[in-house]
């Protein structure tokens, strides 16, 4: 299965940029890349199956919950920049884990 | 008919909003709390047309696949119970009419996901009802806009995000072997080849992402941020049900009406779940915040959960059950207690408080009935589950772990203890010398998950050998 | 077969120089290319509907929101850009090889899969899926939609007391 490979490196690349970054926009890149990955999953999972149907609902459907999650995090990071000045994620450790 | 639990709080929320606005604003507090009531009353209704699959309700319009067993009516109970309560709290701590509507609203939305995550019976479904409830969350979090709480919202919303994109690639595999999403299809694939590389990678998936949202170690770091910052209803309201539907419910379903269990399955399980119980008492033991020890309390207390899912065995389960609608109880007491001191004393830090029993005696009485249910101190209700936990492991042949649990039992008595000498016994503070009791809004509540507790605890024995009966109706087909 | 190997190597060049660029509005750009090309796999799979979604959300919403996001908030100054570069690099240059190495590791593990082959009907389209079998994911999306209404209206507003 080919485009497991791939689907496997851009999880890589995702994971990498959230830990690696200091900027909390990067961080929700690297989760949309995450989920650029599982989609392309899917897709190619249904089409081994031969199941396009089902898989095109799911797809159809993640990307709708991904725009919202996107939308209420963007909303935070907002309010993170309205409070601290900076998008910097080593300023958010207030709390203390 | 039992979508009813999902569309009716979702159109309630569209009616109060659309059409009717103002008058809406009014009558949100009733409706929420007559809703959380019904769906607290539905769950004993005999098993019949209410709960049949594949409804064809509202004359073919609308065309489910939901259906609810045992575990699904403890779980709904549970939700009923704890908005409820939650519900009583914003009246006490959001005294702007405008947010305190939307937040009750967000409450509706969060209940139906979670309800929809209790009745669905596929595995894409459920995704799609955990991510509302997870959206609802974040929000909650987040509500009051300020810098500790978008961080906590901020660090919650990454750590679900990731168990999210765990749980499609498992969803995704699992579609792969088993050409539906499922659960009954998925099911009886697996019976046949567990053995499947990917078979096993897609349980190791979701497996990994519902320990994250359960918050269980090593993922538990965003847990005490979420909890301890969250605005004081939200936290009852998290704490008491959303973790627990979120995490552990979803995971009890997965293992018991898909995956199966394995021995490799249950010793992650065990191992899982010892780490969490013993090392979130030890870090509550800690803790000079109150809402912080609460939340590693409950870190320990989901790690309990999982002791008892670990076992595999219908008593097990039937423990771990039983614990969560505990939980769901005494937590969002003690996170009750815990707003109501920190809004009279303006402070969570119990180094400086002490002898409050006097001047604040219902939230202190309820509070100590709260911690000794969590300790589980018999005859109260905690005792019961956790000596089922126990027992079940012993008898499952995994005795070092039965011994664990009981460590695990001593700690959390020996942290509550603490708190309850810091706090409200012990002398008094000047500083704290006119502090009143806290309103009516918070003494219902509290009076009434306190009288559950000790209600469940005292009918126990009777009722705990059908209640485990059933249970090995849902293990054994 | 070649040609698809071909673009899931662009896809993955495109992930990589996002997460690798300096600038963050670079960075949304890249995205929006990557979901361009992950659009253009998913159209030669057969997947039409998937593929619409896929480029009108995912290459268009969502990268104008973070854009948005981005010049909402204050830029660095010239003097901490340069340090951030600097520390930029250092941190994300094993990225390059560590994909790379991963890529070796993956081809030569070789993985066989067992599939189900589907049941006839599912020869179904995507539209009576959606309608018919994928109802309560339906009504799912919904509510989402208007759990992020709430958000909007909850988080983006300024609040009343000073901040």
């Amino acid at each position: 299965m080919v485009s497991g490979i791939f689907v496997v490196l851009v999880f890589v690349i995702g994971i990498y940029c959230i830990l690696a970054t200091h900027n909390l926009i990067r961080v929700l890149i690297g989760l949309e890349l995450l989920i650029k990955a599982v989609t392309l999953l899917i897709i190619t999972c249904g089409h081994k199956t031969g199941n396009m149907a089902l898989a095109q609902a799911l797809v159809i459907t993640i990307i709708v919950i991904e725009v919202v999650i996107m939308t209420v995090a963007v909303g935070v990071v907002l309010g993170i920049h309205r409070h601290n000045n900076s998008l910097d994620s080593r300023n958010i450790r207030k709390l203390k884990g | 008919m039992s979508a009813l639990l999902v569309l009716v709080p979702f159109f309630s929320v569209l009616i109060l909003n659309l059409p009717f606005r103002p008058a809406g604003k009014k009558l949100v507090f009733g409706v929420a709390a007559i809703l959380s009531l019904l769906q607290m009353a539905a769950v004993f209704i005999p098993d019949s047309a209410f709960w049949r699959v594949n409804q064809n309700a509202f004359g073919n319009i609308f065309n489910f696949e939901l259906s609810a067993d045992i575990l699904s009516k403890l779980v709904l109970f549970c939700i009923g119970m704890v908005s409820f309560s939650a519900l009583f709290t914003t009246r006490y701590f959001i005294q702007d009419s405008d947010e305190r509507f939307n937040f009750i609203n967000v409450i509706l939305i969060a209940v139906a996901g979670m309800n929809g995550v209790v009745l669905a019976q596929d595995i894409f479904s459920l995704y799609v009802f955990l991510e509302i409830t997870a959206v609802a969350s974040f929000i909650l979090i987040a509500f009051n806009r300020d810098a500790l709480g978008l961080e906590g919202a901020f660090k919650y919303l990454l750590l679900s995000g990731v168990a999210t994109v765990l749980m499609i690639a498992g969803i995704a595999l699992l579609m792969l072997s088993a050409g539906s999403t499922n659960f009954s299809v998925i099911h009886s694939v697996l019976l046949n080849h567990n053995k499947d590389f990917l078979i096993s990678l897609a349980i190791g998936l979701f497996i990994t992402a519902l320990f994250i949202k359960s918050g269980l170690m090593p993922f538990h770091g965003w847990l005490p941020d979420a909890y301890t910052s969250a605005p004081a209803s939200a936290s009852v309201f998290l704490a008491g049900v959303v973790t627990k539907v979120a995490g552990v419910y979803v995971l009890i379903r997965i293992l018991v009406s898909v995956i199966g269990f394995s021995a490799s399955i249950k010793s992650v399980l065990l191992f899982a779940g010892a780490i969490s119980a013993v090392i979130g008492a030890i870090a509550a033991l800690t803790q000079s915040d109150f809402k912080r020890m609460l939340s590693y309390s409950s870190i320990s207390q989901v790690g309990y959960i999982i002791l008892g899912i670990g076992s595999g065995t219908p008593l097990g389960i039937a423990g771990a059950a039983l614990h969560i609608f505990n939980h769901a109880t005494f937590k969002s007491l003690l996170f009750i207690n815990s707003a109501a001191v920190e809004s009279e004393l303006g402070s969570r830090d119990i180094e400086k408080m002490g002898g409050l029993a006097k001047q604040m005696p219902v939230t202190s009485v309820t509070s100590v009935l709260g911690s000794l249910s969590c300790a589980g101190i018999p005859p109260l209700a905690g005792f019961w589950s956790k000596l089922v936990i126990i027992i079940a492991l012993w008898l499952a042949g995994y005795k070092i772990f039965a011994v664990i649990a009981v460590l695990a039992s001593i700690l959390t008595l020996a942290y509550f203890l603490t708190l309850q000498r810091k706090v409200f016994f012990g002398k008094p503070n000047d500083e704290f010398k006119d502090i009143k009791e806290a309103g009516f809004s918070l003494a219902f509540p509290a009076l009434l998950l306190a009288a559950l507790m000790v209600g469940v605890g005292i009918f126990s024995p009777w009722v705990l050998n059908g209640f485990i009966l059933s249970f090995s109706s849902i293990l054994g087909g | 077969m070649f040609l698809e190997v071909l673009i899931l190597i662009f896809l993955t060049a495109a992930a990589l120089w996002t997460v690798m660029t300096r600038s963050l509005l670079r960075s949304a750009m890249g995205l929006a290319l990557t979901s361009a090309i992950l659009t253009v796999i998913i159209f030669r799979l057969n997947a039409p509907l998937a593929g619409v979604f896929e480029l009108s959300v995912c290459a268009g919403l969502i990268p104008v929101l973070f854009i948005s996001v981005i010049s909402l908030t204050q830029a660095l100054t010239y003097k901490e850009a340069l340090e951030h570069m600097k520390s930029r690099f250092a941190r994300f240059w094993a990225l390059p090889l560590i994909v790379i190495i991963a890529g070796i590791i993956l081809i030569l593990m070789n993985v066989k899969l067992k599939t189900k082959l589907p049941l006839p009907e599912s020869q179904a389209d995507v539209r009576f899926v959606m309608w018919h079998l994928r109802q309560f994911d339906l009504l799912g999306q919904i509510i989402i939609l208007f759990t992020g209404v709430f958000g909007v209206v909850i988080l983006f507003k300024e609040r009343k007391k000073s901040g």
